[in-house]
């Protein structure tokens, strides 16, 4: 399974980030390699509007099979994101991504869908 | 002639002095109009007795993707400078409330698949009031565009008020609805207050009207609070002070109860003939 975090940092220590358009840094888990890799975001920065749409399709782009986020993406982002498969959680933005990864392997996350 | 009233900080009076010069001058003769700019949240009608004339439906131009011809080459949302265009695997998603209307996905679209069409995003209302006339543009709930609609009504002024005096109401803030709302007119009145706030605000409303190289005035509202920073900023900057309206509570209970203010109050009057003496020089 592929999971995107939405996070603040590159390793599992690192804080999520509780937004998901405007993200610092897209974390993806590979369980399959057991390999974590890390994109900047940081161009959404920059946009007056439609980062959330972008960020959606950055993450699309991964194919991924989960999303763990803290609030949730906004209703453009969603329009987007529910024309794939992937499944989307939330509430994990004051954690660390290694926390947040634990929360969803326990099923302690909500799905946004 | 065409006088802006914007401010940079809200809720420094733009609505307030707008709507009370425009009656002003009315009263005195003058053939005015006033436009409400503030399309965000139009409010110079709660101020104004009168009644609706004529209602336009405002529209702005957007593409529709059409899927037959599609090779969903993605040229399109690669050139979208705003980000209105997503194209996915197998379809071209639009979202309407982020075009700009540049029409540069619609023009570059090798198969042309995008199309321009209407789009509806908000009203013209022209309004009837003792001795002038009001129009106001109104945004619909949900709209994120302002400059369109901003546009249009400023047309709709210039069109069917030609000879008239015409004051707009601008938007707060220095962002393309105040470019918008002030780079026609032949001056631009910035109302601020005599608060660290109000000169933070004024000074990069000054920045933008210079950018437009906008000839501009200020009026200092609610005289009498704060510091004299705003007084101080002028004087080095050169920028003429038009009046200062003083600070008054009972202003504020007339304003609270939709009621204008000069036909009450004899300061606030005399601001007023300040403005109408300063607008009679710009001539």
């Amino acid at each position: 399974m592929k999971i995107v975090f939405t996070a603040k940092g590159d390793n599992w220590d690192s804080q999520m980030d509780p937004r998901f358009g405007r993200m610092e840094r897209l974390v993806t888990y590979d369980e399959a390699t057991q390999t974590l890799q890390t994109a900047s975001n940081s161009e959404t920065e920059s946009m007056e509007h439609g980062a959330g749409l972008q960020t959606a399709q950055k993450v699309l782009d991964l194919n991924p099979d989960v999303i763990i986020t803290g609030n949730g993406a906004g209703q453009k982002a969603l329009a987007i994101l529910q024309r794939s498969n992937v499944k989307m959680y939330v509430g994990a933005g004051d954690m660390t991504i290694k926390e947040a990864y634990e929360a969803f392997k326990a099923d302690k996350l909500r799905t946004q869908f | 002639m065409k006088i802006t009233f914007a401010s940079g900080k809200g809720g420094t009076g733009k609505t307030t002095i707008s709507t009370n010069l425009t009656s002003y001058l009315a009263s005195m003769g003058e053939n005015v109009v006033l436009a409400d700019l503030d399309v965000e949240e139009p409010n110079s009608a709660l101020f104004i007795k009168s009644t609706l004339k004529k209602t336009e439906i405002s529209n702005k131009m957007i593409p529709k993707w059409e899927e037959a011809d599609c090779t969903l080459c993605g040229k399109c949302a690669e050139v979208c400078n705003f980000n209105a265009i997503v194209a996915m695997p197998k379809e071209i998603l639009v979202f309407p409330e982020l075009c700009h209307s540049c029409y540069a996905c619609s023009e570059l679209c090798p198969t042309n698949s995008l199309p321009m069409t209407p789009s509806r995003i908000g009203e013209i209302k022209e309004f009837k009031a003792d001795g002038f006339s009001l129009i106001e543009g109104r945004l619909d709930l949900g709209q994120e565009m302002a400059v369109p609609l901003i546009a249009q009504t400023i047309e709709y002024a210039d069109k069917n008020f030609s000879d008239s005096i015409k004051i707009l109401d601008a938007p707060p803030g220095t962002s393309c609805p105040v470019i918008e709302a002030s780079r026609g007119s032949d001056f631009v009145i910035l109302i601020t207050e005599s608060t660290p706030f109000g000169l933070n605000d004024l000074t990069l409303a000054v920045e933008t009207m210079k950018v437009l190289k906008q000839k501009f005035g200020v009026i200092i509202n609610r005289y009498g609070i704060g510091n004299n920073g705003v007084e101080e900023y002028c004087r080095d900057e050169n920028i003429p002070i038009i009046t200062k309206v003083q600070n008054d509570k009972e202003v504020a209970k007339l304003y609270s109860k939709g009621e204008l203010i000069y036909p009450k109050i004899e300061h606030f009057k005399n601001s007023l003939d300040d403005i109408v003496k300063f607008i009679g020089g710009l001539k």
